[in-house]
């Protein structure tokens, strides 16, 4: 597989653009012609080639850059790594599970060499060539969580299981939607979920939780989340939020279609082997709705989903304000058609947009 | 979502008879390949193919967690109970495939502890074998208090104390000597950590000493896995799958389950992880709940029942399954 790595800006001059092979494979979060919020976790395991549901760590042709907008966030707020100092084992359970992962799945891109604890890692889309000890962390040049997350697209929290619950109590985030890891470290399952209208009275939580503590070395789980956002800004943090909260109100007719785009996360969870913790990376996925109106089916569903949703979803994934917009785009796709069932774009079968 | 979802092919490649009671096994992988790490506490269930019977035992592991090159269990012998410690220590030879499942822990260390106090009875010695591995190799801070009858039932007490001669101690029954516990757990550092593997006897006093001596509860540890006991046969109805499981004197609940090739959930096999859950649509008799995961209320209840330890006496029980 070879990958062509784009040359692209998350700020500023906002350049990503996702090619028509990245479009393909964007993963739509919708289902049916509706949401509900739901936990919808299943287990991670390899299906659809060419999908993101292929590799246990996705890389993608956004890798380099995103991992370029990271550093110059971390270079800028220390802070948005952290790790509590019972969590240092849980970071090398995390790195060798990457890497493990990188150089099976992309041996082209990734190489890791063992001899006993002396391991060799070799990156070449970054460029990197280092070699380490194993559960040494005075041979690397950051913690083992911060090493790895910084050559790992998606944010990654690493969460102790103690006292019936899960603890997020190391975390490298950097293109979160909305939360902060400076605030949320240290706390529970429960507590950093204190903000889910809804979902508390739903009581999924509690089954959520208890999902999540029985999952087990070599079967990880998976679920989509989605959100929205203006401009491809990937640092969407509190800490950022006087660059995109004002960009929300930027937004006109003309602009809606290039400018909004559906945020997705690809959460997947792993069960760490020397620690017992549990790993949380969070991946996201972004298209503009234009690119998404391209795909019969997607422009179809994006509308009715939007048009259907409940207030007060739409107002904690923040874009109340912009939906009558979003619907006068969005309405543009919609010829009243059936859709099919699934998330895949389904382009050979669905029909083409009949008006 | 079962333990061991993911399985090991796995030969026996020693077995060792430590003393009258424990024998150990060390397995490799039959495919050559290396074993998952695993956190120190952490178990296997091994499957046992004995006749037309299948029994899945959990079994603490104690090897190398860090970087196993193998996975090693020590089975202590007991005679009383439905057979698959015999079933090891009579039939399972050196050559003889097996299968494992990947490690499960409900027994692991709480790293942020500053010290980890670890009290030990019998075979409850095995769990801990792992976490001072694990614990040596990171310069963990930790004493050992193990209690055995007798010398020479004292499994690993030699290794113990040769390896760690000023953080182990070892109380012989024979010679009357006693854990003096409340002094033991009065003089610990603030952060300490205190974990409990024995006899129930042993669990319960560990716990009500540290409870009443104002040790937060999130601060106790303890591993406490009930073997299934044999009961009275008994015939259980599965709802959803249409089926009648008979279980025999000497079978669990779970295990008919899984005979009758119904996939049922669970984790710990022993009454302690909540994961085999069951409801109880309908029962006219007595659920003997033999678990500690359920509350008291649930039991009164009677709409639930982990099939792994509990059984049944009585005419109907349909389960939602
Ligand atoms: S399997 Fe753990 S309680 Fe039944």
């Amino acid at each position: 597989m070879t990958i062509q790595f784009n040359d692209e800006t998350f700020k500023d001059d906002y350049t990503f653009k996702n090619s028509k092979e990245a479009l393909a494979r964007f993963p739509f979060p919708f289902h049916e012609d509706s949401y509900m919020y739901s936990v919808n976790l299943e287990p991670h395991v390899t299906s659809r080639p060419g999908s993101v549901y292929e590799m246990g760590f996705d890389v993608d042709e956004h890798y380099v850059s995103e991992m370029r907008d990271r550093a110059e966030v971390l270079a800028q707020d220390p802070l948005r790594s952290q790790s509590l100092p019972h969590m240092t084992l849980a970071g090398w359970d995390f790195l060798e599970l990457v890497m493990e992962n990188k150089s099976k799945d992309y041996p082209d891109l990734f190489e890791l060499h063992k001899d006993g604890n002396k391991w060799r890692w070799i990156n070449k889309p970054l460029g990197i060539d280092d070699t380490f000890t194993f559960l040494d962390e005075t041979t690397l040049p950051y913690g083992p969580l911060e090493y790895i997350g910084r050559q790992t697209q998606g944010d990654h929290v690493l969460l102790d299981q103690r006292e019936d619950n899960l603890w997020a109590d190391a975390g490298i985030v950097t293109t979160q939607a909305d939360w902060s890891l400076d605030f949320d470290i240290g706390m529970n399952f429960f507590q950093w979920h204190a903000p889910v209208p809804l979902a508390a009275e739903l009581g999924v939580f509690k089954r959520a939780l208890k999902f999540l503590m029985n999952i087990q070395l070599g079967a990880p789980a998976r679920r989509l989340n989605w959100t929205m956002t203006v401009n491809p800004l990937l640092d969407t943090s509190p800490e950022n939020y006087a660059e995109w909260g004002i960009q929300k109100t930027e937004i006109t007719p003309e602009t809606i279609g290039s400018k909004q785009h559906l945020r997705v996360e690809l959460q997947t969870l792993w069960r760490l082997p020397r620690s017992n913790a549990l790993v949380f990376p969070i991946r996201c996925y972004l298209a503009s709705f234009e690119d998404i109106a391209t795909v019969p089916k997607w422009g179809r569903r994006l509308h009715r989903v939007v048009r259907d949703i409940p207030d007060e979803l739409a107002t904690y994934k923040g874009f109340i304000d912009n939906k009558p917009l979003m619907l006068d785009f969005l309405s543009k796709f919609d010829d009243g058609l059936p859709t099919s069932d699934g998330i895949w774009p389904d382009i050979e079968t669905e029909p083409p947009l009949q008006k | 979502m079962s333990a061991g979802a993911e399985k090991i092919a796995v030969t026996v490649s020693e077995k060792v008879v430590l003393n009258d009671l424990v024998t150990r096994f060390q397995f490799k992988r039959t495919d050559g390949g290396s074993f998952p790490a695993f956190s120190g506490g952490a178990h296997t269930v091994i499957e046992m193919k004995d006749g037309d019977m299948t029994r899945l035992n959990p079994y603490s592991l104690m090897s190398n967690p860090l970087t196993p090159e193998f996975y090693e269990v020590s089975i202590r012998r007991d005679s009383e109970g439905r057979g698959g410690s015999m079933f090891m220590h009579d039939q399972v030879n050196v050559g003889d495939e097996m299968v494992l499942s990947y490690p499960v822990n409900l027994f692991s260390l709480d790293l942020r502890a500053r010290k980890q106090l670890l009290i030990a009875g019998g075979i409850g010695i095995t769990p801990f074998i792992a976490q001072i591995k694990q614990m040596s190799l990171m310069s963990g801070n930790f004493e050992l208090h193990y209690s055995v009858r007798t010398k020479s039932l004292g499994s690993y007490v030699d290794d113990l104390t040769d390896q760690h001669p000023n953080n182990v101690h070892i109380y012989y029954d024979d010679q009357d000597q006693q854990i003096e516990l409340e002094h033991l757990l009065s003089g610990q550092p603030l952060g300490t950590h205190v974990y409990v593997c024995g006899p129930k006897g042993m669990i319960n006093w560990v716990r009500s000493t540290a409870e009443s001596l104002g040790w937060p509860e999130s601060s106790i540890h303890f591993e406490e896995f009930l073997a299934p006991q044999s009961g009275k046969p008994f015939s259980a109805t599965l709802a959803k799958s249409n089926v009648t499981v008979d279980v025999g004197e000497h079978e669990s609940l779970l295990e008919a389950i899984e005979r009758a090739g119904v996939d049922a959930p669970y984790l710990c096999r022993g009454g302690a992880c909540g994961q085999c859950e069951t409801r109880v649509i309908e029962h006219d008799g007595d659920i003997k709940h033999h678990d500690h995961w359920l509350e008291d209320e649930e039991r009164a209840c009677g709409d639930k029942i982990m099939p792994c330890v509990s059984r049944f006496e009585g005419k109907t029980l349909v389960l939602d399954r």
